[in-house]
């Protein structure tokens, strides 16, 4: 955290500190007997920044907290604690106003475009939604050349043909470029991708990802790309974070991370990347066991439970997450 | 020795529109202590050709020919009752959601013993030691046999679906997507287990996957499928190594490499052909870079590359070497 959360004109986004914990109930025998209740710790203190036009992915597996982050810098969910400064502004202070101008700049692509498409909206409608939401457009034909150019823009070709279609009559690749085009229509500055295409066909997968290295490179749209897949992360972002339980546990470029991982949890992320080889795992070490509840944290360092380089020490004493090269962050006593 | 050989198997679907030609022409072998790979996108009909081989199709797919042979014997026209018999004692399958395979209301290790009191002749109590031998197999503590489904996590509800794939000892494993809802790291684990089982119990195994890393950290030999057809067949390494197809090039052009360059590959044009109607010729044939005249009119057969690999493309068919 020292030396790291400073003000940078050149970010579109800081994060510090950032927490969001969720209670839950831990049944109805037991609410009845005890107040207390659970505290799910979904992000447990995250910092990062982002730069113009920069991709930084957020990478982890489930129930690390990556997607929770992401909705929580966009303010779908309330932090419960920590800062988020959207273009030096804090965005938890921001009024009614103020939020829906923000949630023009900043938008979400989901995971499944089979879900997050209305089935009943015709493709017209589903992108001309957020402009009538916002009263945006003064007439019909300026809507409908909105909406035409958030299609042309998301590599729908022919977007007037698809006015009247509905998202049954779409593939997959065209879908998510649909939720895409929902998005690109009230030009953000920021994108949050969540799996953006973890439900798509690998054949089809390299397409969407170009569209949105495209649309940084000639808009200059930030992303923060959340993603389970490290090869995916590897191939499209600037800089990369791992997550573990609620916490990035290393940050830095995405070539150098991947080729050289620091903290434990990376190395042995990083050993599982497959590659388009007959590698066998027989005989490889792999982490034992899966992520531990996040209702229980195991104290001192969250990941020693699993950590094949792990000293008493770890169990003691939570490690800081500091600059332990240039422009590399790390979370480890032992970096 | 050849476990399971399969001829010219042909499934459709029947629509009100016609027939959906979901699966074509399959021949597959599959030898003891063998593991084939069967990969394709979403709608390649990898998963019709696998649950036609057990014959838990729904009812309006229609086997249309084809052999199916099991150590030898033609299980094709088999009654239910025999097909009854030779799952999970020949031949059982490992399904994708572990979650959805297994009854949420029962034991799991109940679930186990019932499976083996079907198919062996044995009593409750040496199931129940036989179900907690398995739990130990897939390394699952064996003092949970009593807990639920929703008490495991989803790497251990994997692990229990495939101790009850094992549980009659079977000479043939399908496992239908087995990772594809798990974490990168507990999928390694599972396909690590799935592994050491196959050459412990030296099982025929056949992974049906959209995932190609799957293929080549477990399978010896693979399988492409492309719109209900096998396009090329060979030796994992081979096919990574020497793609012959021009769609398993550009599959495995797209699959990112973190020991090569950092680059975006070019996506397939295109999508897959809609199977009522399939393309005339090559099913290939509209997507692809290299396609001709003669892709369009009449289908390719399939060339011997080298032992073992063929693949079926015109482009090929110049170079035949053996």
């Amino acid at each position: 955290m020292t030396g790291f959360a400073q003000t940078n004109n050149q970010n579109l986004l800081r994060v510090s500190n950032l927490e969001v914990h969720f209670a839950v109930r831990s049944g109805f025998f037991a609410s009845l007997l005890t107040k207390e209740v659970a505290l799910v710790r979904a992000v447990d203190g995250v910092d990062f920044t982002l730069g113009r036009g920069e991709i930084l992915c957020l990478a982890g597996e489930s129930g690390s907290g990556k997607t929770t982050t992401g909705k929580a810098i966009l303010r779908l969910l309330e932090p419960t604690s920590g800062e988020v400064f959207y273009q030096d502004e804090d965005i938890r202070l921001f009024n009614r106003t103020r939020l829906r101008k923000f949630r023009q700049d900043a938008q979400i692509i989901f995971q499944d475009p089979y879900e997050s498409l209305n089935p009943r909206q015709t493709v017209f409608a589903t992108v001309a939604e957020p402009l009538e939401v916002n009263h945006i457009c003064k007439s019909i034909k300026e809507k409908e050349e909105r909406v035409e150019e958030a299609l042309n823009d998301a590599g729908l070709s022919n977007p007037r043909e698809l006015f009247m279609r509905y998202p049954h009559e779409l593939s997959g690749g065209q879908r998510q470029r649909l939720a895409i085009a929902s998005a690109l229509v009230l030009k953000p500055n920021l994108i949050v991708a969540d799996e953006p295409v973890s439900m798509l066909d690998l054949s089809i997968r390299a397409g969407i990802l170009k569209l949105m290295v495209d649309l940084r490179d000639n808009k200059g749209i930030s992303y923060l790309f959340i993603t389970h897949d490290l090869s995916l992360a590897w191939l499209v972002s600037d800089r990369i974070a791992i997550m573990y339980l609620g916490k990035i546990i290393e940050l830095g470029n995405a070539d150098v991370v991947i080729k050289t991982p620091l903290h434990p949890y990376t190395k042995a992320l990083v050993s599982v990347i497959p590659v388009p080889k007959r590698v066998s795992l027989l005989g490889k070490t792999l982490l034992k066991g899966e992520t531990p509840d996040p209702v229980n944290i195991p104290p001192g360092c969250r990941f020693h439970p699993r950590c094949p380089e792990a000293k008493p020490f770890c169990r003691e004493e939570e490690p800081v997450f500091r600059e332990v090269a240039s422009n590399r962050f790390g979370a480890c006593h032992y970096i | 020795m050849t476990l399971l050989a399969v001829e010219n198997l042909t499934t459709y679907y029947k629509l009100k529109e016609g027939y959906v030609r979901a699966c074509e022409n399959i021949s597959l072998q599959l030898k003891q202590g063998e593991a084939l790979g069967l990969v394709g996108e979403s709608a390649s009909g990898k998963t019709t050709a696998a649950l036609s081989l057990v014959k838990l199709l729904p009812d309006n797919a229609h086997v249309m020919s084809g052999s199916i042979r099991i150590n030898g014997k033609e299980i094709a026209g088999t009654t239910e009752e025999e097909l009854r018999r030779i799952r999970w004692k020949e031949i059982a399958i490992i399904f994708q959601g572990a979650m959805n395979a297994l009854n949420p209301v029962r034991r799991i290790g109940d679930q186990i013993v019932e499976a083996l009191r079907i198919h062996e002749k044995i009593t409750d109590k040496e199931a129940c030691r036989r179900t907690a031998e398995l739990f130990e197999k897939v390394e699952i503590d064996p003092d949970r046999v009593r807990e639920y489904p929703h008490e495991f996590s989803g790497g251990m509800r994997q692990r229990a679906m495939i101790a009850m794939a094992i549980a009659c000892n079977p000479k043939i494993v399908i496992g239908d997507e087995p990772t594809t809802a798990l974490d990168v790291m507990v999928q390694a684990q599972v396909l690590q287990l799935l592994e050491q089982l196959r050459r412990e119990r030296q099982m025929g195994m056949i992974l049906i996957t959209h995932d190609l890393s799957v293929v080549g950290e477990t399978c010896d030999r693979v399988a492409v499928m492309y719109a209900g057809k096998i396009v090329e067949t060979g030796p994992t390494e081979k096919v990574f190594d020497e793609p012959a197809h021009p769609y398993t090039r550009a599959l495995i052009a797209a699959f990112p490499n973190i020991e090569g360059e950092r680059y975006l590959a070019s996506s397939i044009p295109g999508n897959p052909p809609n199977l009522l109607y399939p393309p005339s010729g090559c099913r290939f044939n509209e997507r692809c870079l290299h396609a001709y005249a003669r892709c369009r009119e009449e289908e390719p057969l399939f060339t011997l590359l080298s032992s073992g690999h063929c693949a079926s493309c015109h482009l090929l068919e110049g170079r035949v070497r053996i």
